[in-house]
């Protein structure tokens, strides 16, 4: 296939393919990471943005974006690391948050419901994955990674992980 | 030019100083999921000191790296305020370290965030989410301690002891910080006064009085920065180079 042929929105449908390296169902267009593309003749421009700060992810996520787009025959390929504005929950896809759920981890919840600065604030209600109880606790603020908190079914009694509002 | 290149290092080597700092918690924590959180913390931290180092090494533009900036200077050529390279001590000193220096962070970033230079605003912004939960996370644990048994509440007590002659600095600007628009009297009252409201809670009692050491912004540390950078830089220093 020739560069040249290929438009903006096929162009999504390549990253695609993209997997998150820590949450692998996720696509970095589900995730909202990929925030905009400029292409010009053979030349392409991809503007990525990182969850936290310190996600160890992001290079190996450009790297994986470079190889994508290369078999596809463009030359020049710049990956512009873009932190303004702030990457938020409330841009991974409603399709992404489905997948979440499917393989066990619990999608955030939308902002305006939750992110509270109270202290010692009652725990979200967030919905267990695999029964779809709301009998659920939190057991840490923090998980696995920087995108995640630890919660235990009360019913199930399953421990999941909960991709945290942010 | 040369004072928002200071300011910015300033920045990052107090983010990774804490970082490294909490990284030494790691596998030793008091229970496994606060080991998990002190060590995320630890991420965020280190991952704010490397968007700071990076533009850092832009502005320099004397082929300086990232990486160069954090493993190859010396203790007098760190700028991070004296708070940040303090002992872990127990989880106590550590959580009122973390939720004194949260709390400053909290209420700078906040300001920074309208910084005229839109680099370190967008960091800033960037960086007040995450902030915003280590203030949450940490300012609980000061409480649960200070209002917890006996023991704990000494504890968090000799903390305080130990800890509050490093704050004075935090609010007195150096050289370098006096163009940064930053205003610092309104910065330590936003600071003090959610102090005294955690304190509160936690019947702690706000310290007067107490004479304030400085210096950390100049370069003049405590002996305990040697040590850190000793253990940071290790790798790079008996082996020039080394990659992963």
């Amino acid at each position: 296939m020739k560069s040249s042929t290929i438009d903006k929105k096929a162009l999504y449908t390549y990253l695609e393919e993209i997997k998150d390296p820590e949450v692998p169902v996720l696509s970095i267009i589900d995730l909202g990471i990929v925030r905009d593309i400029q292409l010009n003749d053979d030349e392409l421009e991809v503007t990525i943005t990182p969850t936290y700060t310190g996600c160890p992810a992001m290079d190996m996520i450009a790297a994986a974006i470079r190889v994508e787009l290369s078999t596809l025959g463009f030359k020049k390929i710049n990956i512009i690391n873009s932190i303004s504005p702030a990457w938020t929950t409330d841009w991974m896809s409603e399709e992404g948050k489905r997948k979440l759920k499917e393989y066990g981890i619990a999608p955030p919840n939308p902002k305006q419901q939750a992110c509270s600065d109270r202290l010692f604030a009652p725990d979200e209600a967030v919905q267990c994955p695999l029964c779809n109880s709301f009998h659920t606790h939190r057991v840490s603020e923090f998980g696995s990674t920087a995108c995640k908190a630890l919660y235990q079914c009360d019913d199930c009694k399953e421990p999941f992980d909960y991709f945290k509002c942010h | 030019m040369s004072a928002l290149i200071d300011y910015t290092l300033h920045l990052a080597d107090n983010t990774l100083i804490l970082g490294q700092r909490n990284a030494e918690w790691c596998g030793h924590g008091p229970v496994l999921e606060q080991d998990i959180a002190i060590t995320n913390i630890s991420l965020d931290l280190i991952g704010q000191a490397r968007s700071f180092y990076q533009y850092a090494a832009e502005l320099k533009a004397d082929g300086s790296t990232e990486d160069s900036l954090a493993y190859l200077r010396t203790e007098r050529d760190f700028k991070n305020c004296l708070l940040v390279e303090q002992p872990n001590g127990d989880w106590a000193q550590t959580m009122l370290r973390q939720f004194l220096f949260s709390c400053y962070q909290f209420f700078l970033y906040q300001q920074l965030q309208h910084h005229t230079d839109t680099r370190v605003a967008a960091i800033a912004e960037k960086s007040l989410k995450e902030v915003r939960y280590h203030l949450r996370w940490s300012s609980e644990w000061v409480i649960r301690l200070g209002d917890g048994t006996e023991e704990s509440h000494n504890r968090m007590l000799k903390a305080i002891d130990e800890l509050w002659r490093y704050t004075g600095e935090l609010f007195i600007p150096v050289a370098y910080e006096t163009e940064t628009g930053i205003k610092f009297t309104s910065l330590k009252e936003a600071g003090l006064n959610n102090i005294r409201i955690v304190f509160n809670e936690a019947t702690l009692p706000v310290p007067e009085n107490v004479y304030m050491q400085t210096g950390g912004k100049t370069g003049v540390h405590t002996e305990h920065l040697g040590f850190i950078l000793t253990e940071l830089q290790y790798v790079q220093r008996a082996y020039p180079g080394s990659e992963w």
